[in-house]
């Protein structure tokens, strides 16, 4: 089986794609699931502040999900782009 | 030097064998070990109890070995089964069973561990509440074993698959892949269900009154806590199950590849997430029952953010399985 620079370029990607994505995802999962245990913890200590505390924990997620967001966009321009 | 087909497979079987109770030990190990800290420290306030803490540490404890007891005997199948193969995909199959319960058992054993001690210190705490934190510890470490239970059931279907039909490239990435996605996707969902049951035993020892409520709000935080192990267990059977055209190229090898890694350690972080999330919600629907809703409400919105980098890795790994 001859390798052929053009394959094993494409072989690269497709891997790191993969890994790019999975280990992109570790980090936003563990900090977003913290994000709404304290606002479960807050929302049962002070439950008439349920609206603002939920608004607060999801821009906060949103903020921790940009990496997540990243890997994706990576994993993307791996595959379809480079 | 030629090496046969047979003497490769051997290699393959003795060394997955050896990862698969070597990473299997990990968890069940924490997680019995948890238990037991806890229930000496059960103990230590109320010496008068140590009978009932310690069989219930003892139950709990043997939930916990299960996952181990998988990995287990995987190990010995492929120790001791005379695998006749033409394949040299079957070579790549014998040792990817082996990490897929390997790495199955890590988060079920340490995740079971956790109601456990947290069961023996309730007793202690409310001793007329006994049975039922026993019941409640049982259902919510029997939830946690799932996710190996899915990794067991891929290492079988690789082990007993005839490949003989199958061409070697790319399929031996794609059975390697199989075996990574539901071993690696256990972990988080394993660990996430055990922090989720950890608090309902907690939340009924110290209120009695919503042992249901408890139960309950446990059962859907594990459900969906889990959802991440299911999207893995997906992934390896379209792995194991779709057809591939026979190809010289690294490329299409290393998609199928890439597409398990990344389902596999993509589900790790959700699944631990989601369990942090539903840990704290239990906890708190059960102090503040008049809130349940809302909590409840937080809990799947926040959840369901959480999960969404384990879609992305789910959508990448479909890219890499039927676009690329």
């Amino acid at each position: 089986m001859a390798i052929e620079g053009v394959d094993l370029i494409k072989a690269a990607a497709f891997l790191g794609a993969g890994l790019a994505m999975g280990l992109g995802a570790i980090g936003p999962g563990i900090g977003e699931g913290m994000a709404a245990a304290k606002a479960c913890e807050a929302i049962g200590r002070n439950p008439k502040e349920a609206g603002l505390l939920t608004r607060t924990m999801l821009v906060g997620q949103a903020v921790s999900e940009s990496t997540g967001i990243y890997s994706l966009v990576v994993a993307l321009l791996l595959l379809f782009v480079v | 030097m030629e090496l046969d087909v047979q003497t490769w497979l051997k290699i393959a079987a003795f060394s997955g064998g050896g990862l698969a109770i070597g990473f299997g030990a990990i968890g069940a190990a924490i997680g019995e070990g948890h238990t037991a800290a806890k229930a000496n420290h059960a103990i230590s306030r109320n010496p008068e109890m140590a009978g009932d803490v310690f069989k219930s540490m003892l139950v709990g404890q043997a939930v916990a070995e299960s996952a181990a007891i998988f990995s287990l005997v995987i190990a010995l199948i492929l120790l001791f089964s005379e695998f006749s193969a033409t394949s040299f995909i079957m070579v790549w199959a014998v040792f990817s069973a082996g990490l897929c319960t390997g790495l199955g058992a890590i988060g079920s054993g340490i995740g079971a561990g956790y109601p456990a001690g947290a069961a023996c210190e309730g007793m202690v705490r409310q001793p007329e509440m006994s049975n039922r934190l026993t019941t409640n510890m049982l259902i919510g470490s029997a939830v946690c074993q799932t996710p190996s239970v899915f990794a067991l059931v891929v290492s079988f279907i690789l082990i007993y698959t005839d490949y003989s039909t199958k061409p070697m490239w790319p399929m031996w990435a794609a059975v390697l892949g199989a075996g990574l996605s539901a071993g690696l996707s256990a972990i988080g969902a394993g660990i996430g269900s055990g922090l989720v049951a950890q608090s309902s035993c907690e939340g009924i020892s110290r209120q009695p009154k919503a042992t249901a409520i408890a139960t309950n709000s446990m059962l859907l935080g594990q459900a969906i806590t889990q959802t991440t192990a299911i999207y893995g267990l997906l992934i390896s059977f379209i792995l194991l199950f779709k057809n591939y055209p026979a190809s010289d190229a690294i490329a299409p090898a290393m998609a199928l590849l890439g597409a398990g890694l990344c389902m596999g350690i993509g589900g790790i972080g959700p699944g631990i997430g989601e369990g942090i999330t539903a840990q704290s919600a239990v906890t708190w629907i059960v102090r503040n029952r008049e809130s349940a809703g809302e909590i409840t409400r937080t809990m799947l919105v926040g959840m369901a953010v959480s999960e969404s980098t384990g879609i992305y890795s789910m959508v990448i790994a479909l890219i890499l399985l039927f676009v690329v």
